[in-house]
């Protein structure tokens, strides 16, 4: 009896198509909202929003991005870390061609060169389904990759080849470069996801979610339904990378501060094709816990043997919060294999019902 | 712009037609490396032909295999006993797998099991690196008596170098190639092994074992994994950089289809013999590394061609 809607009549359409139909929502994603914007700039330390909130607000842009792609239209792609690259590197040729333009503008900007790259990559969408797609977006991984390595152009004729971070002001306060606040960054990068998980969801609530949504229950009955499959098909692999190419360019830039080629891996996609898939596919929310989970465990595995007054080499730490790490995918999976958001559903649902089992 | 053209249409056929030893050097070099890539491919074959499974494992579990070999070795266990033994963790990994990973996840989607699969490469990565460390090892090539050294071909004026672990290989491979093909074919468990493929519930209601057909892929899987362990540790030595070299075996088995074993085979020579002279003939054009993607480029012109593969099943599509 904790999270009750009941008697929350709606009078009017919108109040029925409302994003947050339930007051408790409503509430909820106040506080946090609230919590984020607010508490976390006055309470958490330097190290915890630099190690540990900005890469998951990175993370999530990116899980989510996937998530439209691959859970929402049900497209798998294993390029994202070479679209997350391509951002990166767009961002830094834009700083270095538009150096007085705002930085956040140029950011924003960089998710387009990701899209029409993801566009082109997202060609072979309507041949080829499944796992064969998988190993197709893992051709643009790696020509991606030996890109960022082969073009010199790209970091600017530099000898380390990577990318260095130039320090940018907005309002006369730094907000890239060295110099620049974690609070800073994490206040911009937060502000960047909020404005497009915003994007994201209503987006998902409108034709284009339910298009893609057809496309990924069964592409064949939404084609015989009147759903342009090319269209939707590249429509989701642009907004998508788009989402990656911006994570990507707020990786480096709000971040990191510099990067290189290895930056943008496979192993980067991996890792991001496992929040999506822990998280929850076809979830928003997902993106986000999934992130949270993949990048805080690892950091949670390392830090608990100091916690707790063992002394053990750090390269066995490393290797068995490996091993953790792979039996908790798997267990995961067991228990769960709709993902963190589906938990969650069920959580609200005992809340629900609370004290009765049903 | 002409220049540009002459390079890319004629200068590299100009160049194969003026040293035909080199580019008999090339072939041989793309064929024996398509033949180690169709050996990853077999394994992924084979467990994705029995349990729909795409097992992304299989790279970590040829490393793993050739780490559980060398390092019993290094611990004193004389050659041949240490490979017995190593068969026998396999064995061991195929009941963990059955038993922890894939009887709970039965009937999932195959994104979930993908997945698993994954969290299962994490692991072994792992335990490998707990167990054996993180260092390369060297091959223990000698004590297994394996082959060393090399022929050299005498061919217009310069020579073909091949070496004769790679023949090893080839050889190697053709018999593991034969001995799965008359298993699937000829056999009562090949029987069974296709009946699982074609539907797991089928199978089932005619009395099918599902969880031993899946040890027994799995441990299969794992053989071929040794066999490949052992072929890519003698070459350069035993590291997890081959997992990453393992992805390769995905053009591979995209081009042969995912479900068949000629087609793995083929599939694999096909890669490694383009990849070879696209890096050699075309490759200076581009800059050096094309390698790292040249394979995965292949793949995809084949596949805007025919979508299933070379030898794959047709897909058929209803409603």
């Amino acid at each position: 009896m904790f999270y009750r809607e009941v008697g929350q009549y709606k009078t009017s359409y919108g109040a029925d198509q409302a994003l947050f139909p339930i007051l408790q929502d409503r509430i909820g994603i106040a506080v946090i909202l609230l919590i984020a914007f607010v508490g976390v700039p006055l309470t958490a330390s330097n190290f915890t929003i630099d190690s540990i909130l900005i890469p998951i607000l990175v993370f999530s842009l990116a899980a989510t991005g996937l998530n439209l792609l691959t859970g929402f239209t049900g497209l798998l792609s294993l390029g994202t870390g070479g679209f997350m690259g391509v951002g990166a590197f767009a961002c830094y040729k834009l700083t270095t061609f538009f150096p007085n333009v705002n930085i956040i503008v140029l950011i924003l900007c960089s998710g387009f060169f990701a899209a029409a790259v993801g566009t082109v990559f997202g060609l072979p969408s309507l041949r080829i389904k499944g796992f064969y797609l998988a190993v197709a977006t893992l051709a643009a991984q790696f020509f991606l990759s030996w890109c960022f390595i082969r073009v010199q152009w790209l970091y600017n004729y530099n000898v380390s080849a990577s990318i260095e971070v130039p320090t940018k002001t907005l309002f006369g306060l730094a907000v890239t470069g060295p110099t620049a606040s974690p609070v800073t960054r994490y206040l911009i990068a937060l502000s960047i996801v909020a404005l497009l998980t915003l994007l994201a969801a209503n987006l998902m609530r409108g034709r284009i979610g339910r298009t893609w949504m057809a496309v990924r229950d069964m592409d064949l009955a939404a084609e015989l339904i009147g759903i342009r499959l090319y269209q939707t098909k590249l429509l989701a692999f642009a907004v998508s990378s788009f989402y990656c190419g911006v994570a990507g360019a707020m990786m480096v830039f709000l971040w990191l501060g510099n990067a290189e080629s290895e930056s943008f891996s496979i192993n980067q996609s991996f890792l991001i094709l496992f929040m999506v898939i822990i998280g929850g596919l076809g979830s928003l929310l997902g993106s986000f816990l999934g992130a949270a989970l993949i990048w805080g465990l690892p950091i949670v595995l390392r830090a608990a043997p100091s916690h707790f007054g063992v002394s053990i080499h750090s390269a066995t730490v490393e290797q068995t919060s490996f091993v953790i790490l792979g039996a908790l995918i798997i267990f995961f999976l067991i228990v769960e294999p709709h993902g963190l958001a589906r938990l969650w559903q069920i959580g609200k649902q005992k809340l629900r019902v609370w004290p009765f089992p049903y | 712009m002409t220049h540009l053209l002459y390079s890319i249409f004629i200068d590299p056929f100009v160049q194969m037609g003026a040293a035909p030893d080199l580019l008999a050097q090339t072939l041989w070099e793309g064929l024996v490396s398509g033949i180690l890539y169709a050996l990853i491919a077999l394994g992924f074959v084979l467990i994705f032909k029995a349990s729909g499974v795409f097992n992304f494992a299989q790279g970590i579990m040829v490393v793993f295999s050739a780490l559980t070999l060398v390092g019993l070795n290094e611990h004193g266990v004389p050659a041949y006993l240490a490979l017995a033994l190593t068969i026998v963790v396999m064995l061991a990994l195929a009941f963990a797998v059955e038993r922890v990973i894939l009887r709970p996840l039965v009937n999932q989607p195959e994104i979930i099991l993908f997945m698993a699969t994954f969290g299962l490469t994490y692991f072994l990565i792992g335990l490998g690196e707990l167990i054996f460390g993180g260092d390369p090892k060297v091959m223990i090539s000698d004590q297994l008596r394996l082959p060393s050294g090399s022929y050299r071909i005498p061919m217009s004026g310069g020579y073909v170098q091949m070496q004769k672990i790679d023949i090893a290989a080839t050889i190697i491979a053709s018999i593991m190639v034969a001995a799965l093909a008359v298993l699937f074919n000829r056999t009562r468990i090949g029987r069974a092994l296709r009946a699982v493929a074609d539907s797991h519930r089928a199978a089932l209601s005619v009395g099918i074992s599902l969880e031993q057909i899946w040890v027994i892929v799995w441990f299969a899987a794992g053989v071929v994994a040794l066999a490949t362990g052992i072929m890519w540790g003698a070459r350069s030595n035993v590291s997890f950089a081959l997992q990453i070299i393992a992805l390769k075996a995905l053009p591979v088995l995209i081009l042969g289809g995912f479900t068949s074993i000629p087609g793995a085979i083929i599939g694999g020579i096909i890669i490694g013999v383009g990849e070879k002279i696209g890096e050699f003939y075309w490759g200076p054009l581009l800059g050096s590394g094309i390698e790292s993607w040249f394979a995965y480029v292949i793949a995809l012109v084949f596949l805007l061609f025919r979508p299933q593969g070379l030898f794959g099943e047709r897909i058929i599509e209803r409603l």
